[in-house]
């Protein structure tokens, strides 16, 4: 096969798999169970070392 | 020491810009190489100057690295005030064309003012405004200063040569004819190395940050900053045809070509003016109302559906061309599910004023910023339906797309930049408050009047045009030449210019307000600005 039909043919079928499979898991990984508590402090990074960088000790690892 | 590489380096490039003067095959190149003597040489003068001085070494790891984001702040207003004038002027000289000089034929015509509008704004404007409002939300958000030192410096500075080296270049003719990409090759690859930079400083300060997760705004600024040096680097594989000229032929050939093209065109427009300036969205918009994004969740699917979405979308500019009808049927079926995460990301954004809706009659920055991803809503909503092969068969090639283009870049993009530097003028300079909070009202609406009567008007004479151009007589003869359709869009074309005087008096009115701020505006006690916040 030229390489045209080859990467076409690819493209159409794993390829597209793949992506959309990635896609489904992000969207269940967003969604496992305990999740909400972690994302409410990570949305809340805005609002926090506003003036300067936190020094090593308060870093939050 | 480094400063002896640095010498002898610029030193190198001072010969050969001034052999490049000697040798130019054309004005553009010319001007170009003089521009780099003069900075190269400037630039040499003022290292040798501060060579062998004794080093003040200061440990500066205890603050932010603010001075560069004002810098990026100054410029961004000063770019936003040249192109949108830019833009009135063209709009103008499309109503009436006496405006294209005699004496200034070839140079200041319609034709070579309109990329210097565009560059300006979406890379000026915007682009400053990107690369400012991500220095300061990486910094506070990794709770770590920018990674790199003086890079910093170099990123801001060497995208305002780029600028310049664009800009001028369009005026003198030095365009490889793409839209958007319109800069000649030694331009192109300045900007890749500036870019490359811009990359090294964004990642770095990502990885030492402080806090354990990414915000959600920095993967949207940093697929921006990976998505547009891939876009670049393929979009621009161009052999010059001289190395003393700004001439160059591209690699890419016929429909490819067109396909690239707009591959690069449309994700010109999915990631610098959608994906960087939601990255904007999501951190100013949250800090303005003061409570946390609605959803979180919601924020990380809007990120991967946004970016698997958009890259495809690319051959809707094609309908009806050389281009496969299964690529561009692909790239409207893409456009049109893109939809969905688009709505997502403006409820997201508007949501999060959900419990402080009050805010919107006191604050007119919040207001501004929601009319601003109102727009979003708008343009993305539009741009969709206009993707359809069928409606773009009406669309295409008319006025319509220049009004949904700007609906969006002064809507979406305008509103929510002036938003973020009305935020960040009175914090970068250690101010209490704004000057005037009536001037921002103000602001607000002659540009929100000014961009209605844009659209409006595009909008009318968008498909009055169509209509005219396939309008057939009872024997299947063309009833209208294109003259006519240009006589018919002349009443639109004066209203759609008093929009851009409007849009543009506000953006004034903003340059006024923040340099008052600066200047008169109380300052903020020392005490407040090492307080700890709030947790």
């Amino acid at each position: 096969m030229e390489e045209y039909t080859i990467l076409r043919q690819f493209a159409d079928s794993w390829m597209l798999l793949l992506l959309f499979a990635f896609f489904v898991g992000i969207v269940i990984w967003v969604f496992r169970p305990g999740a909400s508590k972690g994302y409410k402090d990570t949305a809340n990074i805005p609002f926090r070392h506003q003036d300067k960088p936190a020094t090593s000790e308060e870093a939050r690892q | 020491m480094s400063n002896y590489i640095k010498l002898i380096a610029l030193g190198l490039v001072v010969v050969f810009a001034a052999i490049g003067t000697n040798y130019a095959r054309d004005i553009a190149y010319q001007v170009h190489a003089v521009l780099v003597m003069l900075i190269a040489g400037g630039l040499f003068i003022w290292t040798l100057r501060n060579t062998d001085e004794p080093d003040i070494l200061t440990d500066r790891s205890g603050e932010y690295m603010d001075d560069v984001v004002r810098y990026g702040v100054i410029a961004t207003a000063f770019w936003g005030v040249v192109g949108f004038l830019a833009g009135t002027f063209i709009a103008f000289q499309l109503a009436f064309p006496v405006l294209n000089f005699e004496w200034a034929q070839g140079y200041a015509n319609f034709g070579r003012l309109r990329p210097l509008h565009t560059s300006a704004v979406i890379f000026a404007f915007g682009g400053n405004a990107l690369i400012a409002t991500s220095f300061y939300v990486v910094q506070r958000t990794s709770a770590a200063r920018l990674w790199g030192g003086n890079l910093a410096w170099f990123v801001f500075w060497g995208y305002q040569l780029f600028i310049v080296l664009a800009a001028t270049g369009y005026l003198l003719g030095g365009t490889q004819s793409k839209e958007y990409a319109e800069p000649e090759w030694y331009v192109d690859l300045w900007l890749t190395i500036v870019w490359v930079a811009y990359l090294a400083v964004f990642l770095g300060t990502i990885i030492k940050r402080k806090e354990p997760h990414i915000y959600v705004a920095n993967w949207f600024y940093l697929s921006f900053i990976v998505t547009v040096a891939m876009l670049h680097l393929v979009n621009n594989m161009t052999i010059p045809v001289s190395i003393w000229g700004s001439k160059s032929v591209i690699v890419w050939a016929g429909v490819q070509d067109a396909m690239i093209q707009w591959w690069y065109g449309h994700n010109a427009v999915g990631f610098f003016l959608t994906a960087g300036f939601l990255g904007m969205m999501y951190y100013f918009i949250p800090k303005q109302a003061e409570r946390p994004v609605f959803s979180y969740k919601l924020s990380i699917i809007h990120f991967w559906a946004l970016i698997f979405l958009y890259i495809w979308a690319g051959p809707h500019h094609l309908h009806y061309t050389a281009l496969p009808d299964w690529a561009s049927t692909l790239g409207m079926v893409f456009s049109v599910v893109l939809w969905m995460p688009s709505w997502g990301g403006m409820i997201n954004g508007l949501m999060t004023l959900s419990g402080a809706w009050d805010k919107l009659r006191t604050d007119p920055i919040i207001r501004m910023m929601v009319i601003s991803v109102g727009f979003y809503g708008m343009s993305t909503f539009e741009g969709p339906m206009m993707s359809i092969r069928a409606v773009n068969s009406l669309s295409h090639y008319t006025d319509w797309t220049i009004g949904h283009v700007h609906s969006g870049a002064l809507g979406w993009n305008g509103m929510i930049t002036f938003g973020a530097l009305y935020f960040l003028v009175p914090v970068l300079w250690k101010r209490e408050r704004l000057y005037s909070l009536q001037m921002v009202s103000w602001h607000f609406w002659l540009a929100t009047i000014g961009i209605v009567l844009y659209a409006a008007s595009m909008w009318v004479t968008g498909i009055m045009e169509g209509l005219m151009w396939r309008e057939v007589d009872a024997n299947g003869f063309l009833v209208n030449s294109f003259a006519d359709t240009v006589a018919a869009k002349f009443p639109m074309y004066v209203v759609r210019g008093l929009g851009g005087v409007l849009f543009l008096a506000g953006s004034l009115i903003m340059c006024y307000n923040l340099w008052m701020t600066v200047r008169k505006a109380p300052a903020k006690e020392a005490s407040l600005t090492v307080a700890v916040p709030a947790e």
